[in-house]
Order: structure tokens, then C-alpha cells, then sequence
């Protein structure tokens, strides 16, 4: 054992405060990424970490409380992209990219404003690569509080989610608003990204947003089915990536550890991998080997 | 601002500016936002894995811009290109910042291959950029006639036999040579604005294809230029700027194109 869990791991109370705050978010990603990655909001997901992390990044600068600008930056960058963001897909990606592109100039002035009033070193590493590492225990609550609240969200929303996720014609004839029912979930993807982008950093947010519902949506049918597996995905991936990013201390000479970003992202990379070959494997051995060019489609995700 | 030191800044500036008004016009038109936002960030880990092994950053930067868009191309076609596109973002955003921790890089070279640096090129880069540069352009005026095929009418194009993922892949490998060459002076994470604004705008403004590539060069050579100047002046990152003016561009576009229609209709 002790190969595997190097010693103090356990003794340790910041790694414990990892291990909480990773369930967490791995719980609150999954419900939410599995609509995002449904409805191929993917970019929209990750444009609103970054969007959220230049609202940390503002408030790092201007000494508010950092919860407050990642979510606050978060919400209003998810309205600025509905109100310009046409219906139509291709309008929906500029529309993303042209608003990801102004937070991320404003990012860099914050942060280079930050960087050079001299008090704060470190604020680009903190900021877009995070470290689960320095989540402070106090926030433990605050972080339970909204992730409680996004959930209770999902939960209210989620029949007419799915069914205009799967067929806006079809909501809309059942008396779903699906304009509204949009907003919604873009304001709750939001609040949920901030919520992840301040205590994991950006990258692992949008990595455990799409890589765990993807992957889950690989292998299972089953609604309920893929957000249990999603949840299973993330965790281990989170948990995994904890103790390796712990022991890689003791691996190199010069013991700089793997950052905790690294070891999580390249973990959803592979179940990814491993989900997609699976999927590949059955549906090679379900259908007989079709026409030319019609693998793809039907190996493509409906 | 015009000092000798600045001159690499203005030529480079120009160069990459009307580099990313020709290939933003394409992203734009295949609404390939999320790639161009994606490709970068591999340049990123390749110029912070370049820095740890020492070799030439531009050696770095070419080689995982492009293996970035290789992977992104092969793999769109068989599954959600939009999942898999986030997934080699956050797998590149990852590795360059494992390669940044295990080199003893200082803050401010880590901001300056995010969020751009002007003085980022040197004299003996300026050559090898010109000549990417020109092999850009070069295959973009030979995939013309395709990249607008399968862009405006995809089904058609591949009911003619054009084949789209070779199309596709070679598109993204041209955006991934023109990402890696802008990436040292705008910035990895702004890059992409670049790519988006300026040509964005055009496309609101003119419907000739041919009109809206000089439209978007033009646009994306003031927002270059005026980001350098205010960067020099102000000395704030270059990103801010052209992030902020890229935005502003394509709202002023928008703006005008509303106002354009109402009096038609009126």
C-alpha cells in the first residue's frame, strides 16, 4: 500500500480538503456537463470558465471576494452571449468566441495589473491553472452551498431540458419554452463553471465539464445511467489525479511534483479514449460491417 | 514608438495580422471558432516544452500547433468534434503547464506567451515567419475553391466527390501555421480574437467572398496596429487590446448591418 499512497498522504489536511472539494465539483460537472455536452455547448462551457476567470482575475485586482467575480463574471458573460448570440449554430459560435475574446483581453489587464502592483505573484498560475491543492478548507461551505443550489436548479429543469435538448421542435409543441428554458441552463452552466473554475482552475473545469458526460454518454443509453457513470468518471479521474499529483513529489530528483491540473486532465483524456475504443469495439461487433463512408455515421453520437 | 528597437514588433505585427485576416475570413465562414481557439493553446505547450528541452521556440510552437489541429481533424469526423475539441484544449492548457512547472520559468514569460508580448519577436524569427507566412496563403489560394465549396454548401460538395475531411484537416493545419506564428506576439489565449473580430466584422459588412478577405485584412491590420501602439503607450499587454478591439469591431459591425437592413425594409 504504502507503494501507492505515499506516507502522510492522509495526515495531510489540504490534501483532504482536495479530496471533499473534488467530489464536489466532480458531482455538480457531471449533472450539468451532461446537458452541455447533449445540446454540444462544449465551447460555450468552456468560453464561460474563462469567462469567469477573468471576473476572479478582476477580482484578485480589486481585493473583492474572489467567489464574487468568478460567478458574477460568469452570469453576465452568459448573458452578453444569449443577447448576442444568434439562434442559429454557426452565429452561436462567434458570437461565444467574440465575447471569450474580449473577458480573455480583460483577464490579461487584471492580471497584469495585479502582477505588477507587486502584492500578489503568482495570480496567472492560480487563476487559469488553479491548484486544488490551496482550496482553502473555510470555503468548503460556501462551495457546498451553491453547488447545492445548481443541482436543485438541474433537478427543476431537467424534464424540459432533455426533451428540447433532444428536439426543440417537439418541446416547443409540448409547451416547453425553449428560449427560456436556454437561458436557464446557460446561467446555471455559469454559475456551475465559476463555481469549479475558483477552486480547480480553469482547465480541469472544462475537463471535468465535457470529458466524464462524454465519456459516460459513450457506453451507457440510460439517462439516469450516463450522470451515475459520469459521476463515477469524474470522481476517479479527481481522486486518481490527487494522489498521483501527491506522490510524483517523490519521483523526481528535483521534486517538483506534476501539477494537480495535469495528472486529473490527462486521466479524463484516457477514460475518454478507453469509452471511445469500447464503443467502437461494440458497434463493430452489433452491426455487420456496412457500406463505405456509413461507419462513421453510425458510430457518430445521435 | 517608431524606435529601431520596435521595428521587429511592426513588421511581425503586419505579417501576422494579415495572416489571421485571411484565415479568420475561412474560420468565420465554417464557423470554426472553437478549433481556433483550441489550436493556440497547443502553440502555448509547445513553446513552454521548447523552453524546458531547449529548442527553438518557433520549432515548438509549429510542431504542437500542428499536432493539436491533426488530432482535432481526425478525430471530428468519427465523434462530437465539439467534445473532442475541448478535450485536446484542455490536454494542451495541461501540458504546457506541467512543462512550465518543471522548468523554473518566471511569472512574466508565462504572461507573455498567454496574453502576447510585442517585443516577443527577434530579428532572425522575422524571416522564417514571412516564410510560413507565404506558405499559408499559398495553400490557402490552392484549397479555394473546396474550402468555399464545403463551407457554403456541404452536402452539395459531397455529393460532387469533394472529400471533406481531407478539406477539413488541411484547413486546420494551415490554421494551426498561422496560429503558431501569432501566437508569440498576440498572445495564445488571444489569438483566436484575431481570428474572429476583425474577419467576423467583414463578414457582417460585404457579401462578396473576395471583398470580405480584403475587408478582413484590412480590419485585422488596424487592430494589430492600434494594439501595438496603445500597448507601447500605455505599456498594458497587447492581448487586452486586441481582445477589446476585435469585440468592439464586430459590434460596430453589427451595429452598422442592423441599421442597414431596417432602412431596407423601411
Amino acid at each position: 500500500m504504502q507503494w501507492i499512497f505515499e506516507p502522510g498522504l492522509f495526515d495531510n489536511s489540504s490534501v483532504r480538503t482536495a479530496l471533499l472539494i473534488g467530489l464536489i465539483v466532480a458531482i455538480v460537472s457531471s449533472c450539468v456537463g451532461i446537458f452541455t455536452v447533449m445540446r454540444g455547448q462544449s465551447f460555450a462551457g468552456h468560453a464561460l470558465t474563462d469567462v469567469a476567470a477573468a471576473g476572479g482575475a478582476g477580482a484578485f485586482y480589486a481585493g473583492v471576494a474572489p467567489l464574487l467575480g468568478f460567478v458574477g463574471a460568469g452570469v453576465l458573460g452568459a448573458g452578453a452571449m444569449d443577447a448576442i448570440g444568434a439562434q442559429r449554430v454557426k452565429g452561436r459560435d462567434i458570437a461565444t468566441g467574440v465575447v471569450l475574446g474580449a473577458s480573455t483581453g480583460l483577464a490579461a489587464l487584471f492580471l497584469y495589473l495585479s502582477a505588477t502592483s507587486g502584492t500578489t505573484a503568482g495570480a496567472t498560475q492560480l487563476i487559469l491553472f488553479g491548484s486544488i491543492f490551496t482550496v482553502q478548507s473555510s470555503t468548503v461551505p460556501e462551495v457546498a452551498g451553491l453547488s447545492a443550489v445548481v443541482l436543485a436548479a438541474v433537478g427543476v429543469l431537467a424534464r424540459p431540458l432533455m426533451l428540447s435538448s433532444i428536439s426543440p421542435e417537439l418541446a416547443a409543441a409540448r409547451g416547453v419554452r425553449v428560449r427560456v428554458v436556454s437561458l436557464v441552463f446557460i446561467v446555471v452552466l455559469a454559475v456551475s463553471v465559476g463555481l469549479s473554475a475558483i477552486v480547480i482552475g480553469s482547465i480541469l473545469s472544462t475537463a471535468l465539464l465535457i470529458g466524464p458526460p462524454a465519456s459516460a454518454l459513450k457506453v451507457v443509453r440510460r439517462f439516469s445511467n450516463a450522470i451515475a457513470l459520469s459521476v463515477v468518471f469524474g470522481v476517479t479521474a479527481t481522486w486518481v489525479g490527487i494522489v498521483l499529483s501527491y506522490d510524483s513529489y517523490y519521483w523526481f530528483a528535483s521534486h517538483r511534483g506534476l501539477p494537480v491540473s495535469f495528472c486529473v486532465v490527462a486521466l479524463v483524456v484516457v477514460e475518454f479514449a478507453l469509452t471511445s475504443a469500447a464503443q467502437h469495439l461494440v458497434s463493430r461487433r452489433v452491426t455487420a460491417p456496412p457500406i463505405e463512408h456509413g461507419r462513421d455515421d453510425q458510430l457518430g453520437w445521435h | 514608438m517608431f524606435a529601431s528597437f520596435m521595428t521587429n514588433a511592426w513588421i511581425s505585427g503586419t505579417i501576422v495580422a494579415v495572416l489571421a485576416g485571411v484565415v479568420g475570413f475561412f474560420v468565420v465562414l465554417r464557423g470554426a471558432a472553437f478549433p481556433a481557439h483550441a489550436i493556440p493553446n497547443g502553440a502555448f505547450a509547445g513553446a513552454a516544452g521548447a523552453n524546458l528541452v531547449g529548442w527553438n521556440p518557433l520549432v515548438g510552437l509549429v510542431s504542437f500547433a500542428v499536432l493539436a489541429a491533426f488530432g482535432i481533424g481526425t478525430t471530428s469526423r468519427r465523434v462530437r468534434s465539439d467534445v473532442t475539441t475541448a478535450l485536446f484544449l484542455v490536454l494542451m492548457l495541461a501540458l504546457g503547464a506541467a512543462f512550465l512547472s518543471m522548468s523554473s520559468q518566471y511569472e512574466g514569460a508565462v504572461d507573455a506567451l498567454l496574453f502576447g508580448e510585442i517585443l516577443g519577436v527577434s530579428s532572425s524569427e522575422i524571416l522564417p515567419i514571412a516564410l510560413i507566412s507565404v506558405v499559408c496563403v499559398v495553400a490557402l489560394a490552392a484549397l479555394y475553391r473546396p474550402l468555399m465549396f464545403t463551407s457554403v454548401a456541404p452536402q452539395l460538395a459531397q455529393a460532387r466527390g469533394v472529400n471533406s475531411t481531407f478539406v477539413e484537416i488541411a484547413f486546420l493545419l494551415v490554421l494551426a501555421l498561422a496560429a503558431a506564428l501569432t501566437v508569440p506576439v498576440v498572445g495564445a489565449l488571444l489569438t483566436f480574437s484575431l481570428m474572429i473580430g476583425p474577419p467576423a466584422a467583414a463578414g457582417l459588412l460585404v457579401t462578396r467572398p473576395n471583398r470580405g478577405i480584403v475587408l478582413s485584412i484590412v480590419l485585422a491590420l488596424l487592430t494589430v496596429w492600434f494594439s501595438i501602439a496603445c500597448s507601447y503607450t500605455f505599456n498594458l499587454p497587447i492581448g487586452f487590446f486586441v481582445g477589446s478591439t476585435s469585440a468592439v469591431l464586430y459590434l460596430v459591425a453589427r451595429f452598422i448591418a442592423a441599421r442597414r437592413s431596417s432602412l431596407a425594409n423601411a
